[in-house]
């Protein structure tokens, strides 16, 4: 249990710690951590629901369908979907996210 | 993982008759860590190293088969989840730390892995520093014939230059320099005879609630003794092999989400390419820094630090990666950092 946070974490699920300005709870920040996840996954033609609060349900266009139980395993179980890994070293997909909002003034 | 007592797991590793049981010996012999548990595994001649280690006082076990890196990580979560076992019941004495030393030819990556990763393991123990030692004489040879030379200072917390009494001093600064580039972040010692100070190697990790804000200013401090390339940002530094380490800072804050799915994708995508990530985050919504550490797929779990060590409150982070293009990886970050906006 992290002290700060208070989220119970794992060696596998390190990037569902809830950190900084997230939500006020668990299930706010991990909601919000879906919509962000949507923003690329979309690029991939793929959906992300959670279900449950407890795992995660990955969805292509044709209907292929994966269980994740951890934002970790949502890239593997893209990567099986699409049959290639979900590369965030895309050009395309910079571009993608590159045009989302205006220039946020961090490093380039 | 904070607030837990976790029983930290250092791993020796470097090239074969680089002194890795040298120091361990060394180590071992300092009185703060005479209760340390030791694994070590026979591979070839390594045999000469067992009879030098049963010396020690201490539990020794031996891991039977072959190397330790690639075959037999097996063995080796079996012979900890054992050992913890043995502890438990009383059968060994209640050693406060485990200390692996790898094979001269082994990548270190899988150990770290069965550490982290191991589910019964990673409940009773953490991974601590990597010290890698370095031939200063057989370097340049070393690395030539074999790639785990480069890997193995790659994933390093602390590097040990040994042998640096024989070898030449325009050798030695070409060592150093060479280290530097390859791994920016890990304090570099010198040792002729006498071996850095067992505390200043084996402790003083992140994850060691009372030393991990000084290690975070020795990661700092090392990325900008690295040299000018490294005091600013997005400045590269080449190395053969492919190996590239370079920084990147942001002054704005970073949104936690969008930066864990990034590094997340980055990892899954690129993680045999991804040598080493380290650094700080200023995280938006949040007062205090947070530390990040990854080897390869393998994420640590974020630390939280007490407090800023300067005004500048930037977040950096410094990456050694292999054949992956420095600019594409800053400007992928940079992308998904809109994410959060």
């Amino acid at each position: 249990m992290c002290g700060l946070c208070g989220t119970l974490v794992g060696a596998e699920d390190w990037s569902g710690t809830a950190i900084g300005n997230e939500g006020a709870t668990r299930r706010a920040a991990r909601q919000r951590r879906v919509r962000l996840a949507n923003q690329v996954l979309t690029h991939f033609g793929l959906r992300l629901d959670d279900w449950q609060g407890s795992a995660f349900l990955l969805s292509s266009r044709t209907g292929k369908t994966e269980m994740a139980d951890s934002l970790l395993a949502v890239w593997r179980a893209g990567a099986t979907i699409c049959g290639c890994p979900l590369d965030p070293l895309d050009p395309s997909l910079i571009e993608r996210l590159e045009a989302l909002t205006p220039p946020p003034g961090a490093g380039a | 993982m904070e607030g837990r007592e976790l029983i930290p797991v250092n791993v020796i590793t470097g090239f074969l008759g680089s002194g890795k049981t040298s120091l361990l010996r060394h180590l071992l012999a300092a009185p703060d860590f005479a209760d340390c548990a030791v694994l070590i595994n026979e591979f070839g001649e390594v045999g000469l190293d067992h009879r030098l280690v049963e010396r020690v006082e201490g539990d020794l076990v031996l891991l039977q088969s072959g190397c330790i890196c690639c075959t037999i990580r097996g063995d080796l979560s079996e012979t900890i989840r054992a050992l913890w076992g043995r502890r438990e019941r009383g059968e060994v004495m209640p050693f406060r730390r485990l200390v692996i030393e790898t094979t001269g030819l082994a990548d270190p990556t899988p150990i770290l892995a069965t550490v982290m990763s191991e589910r019964v393991i990673c409940h009773h123990f953490r991974l601590g520093n990597v010290v890698t030692t370095v031939d200063a004489v057989n370097s340049a040879s070393q690395r030539a014939r074999q790639p785990e030379w480069l890997k193995q200072a790659a994933v390093a917390d602390r590097l040990i230059v040994t042998k640096t009494d024989l070898a030449e001093p325009a050798a030695l600064d070409t060592l150093q320099a060479e280290l530097h580039a390859i791994n920016p972040i890990a304090p570099l010692f010198l040792s002729a005879n006498a071996p850095p100070a067992a505390r200043e190697l084996l402790a003083q990790d992140i994850f060691d609630p009372a030393g991990k804000s000084a290690e975070v200013r020795r990661w700092l401090a090392a990325e900008q003794a690295a040299g000018p390339a490294h005091a600013h940002r997005h400045d590269v530094t080449r190395h053969d092999g492919g190996i590239v380490s370079f920084t990147v800072s942001f002054a704005e804050p970073i949104d936690w989400g969008a930066f864990g799915i990034w590094l997340g994708m980055l990892v899954a995508a690129h993680g045999e390419a991804v040598l080493r990530v380290k650094g700080i985050i200023r995280v938006a919504g949040a007062e205090t820094p947070v530390a990040v550490h990854a080897v390869q797929h393998l994420v640590h779990a974020p630390v939280h630090l007490d407090r800023w060590s300067d005004d500048d409150r930037l977040s950096r982070l410094t990456f050694i990666v292999r054949d992956l293009d420095p600019a594409l990886v800053r400007r992928s970050l940079a992308a998904f950092c809109r994410l959060g906006l």
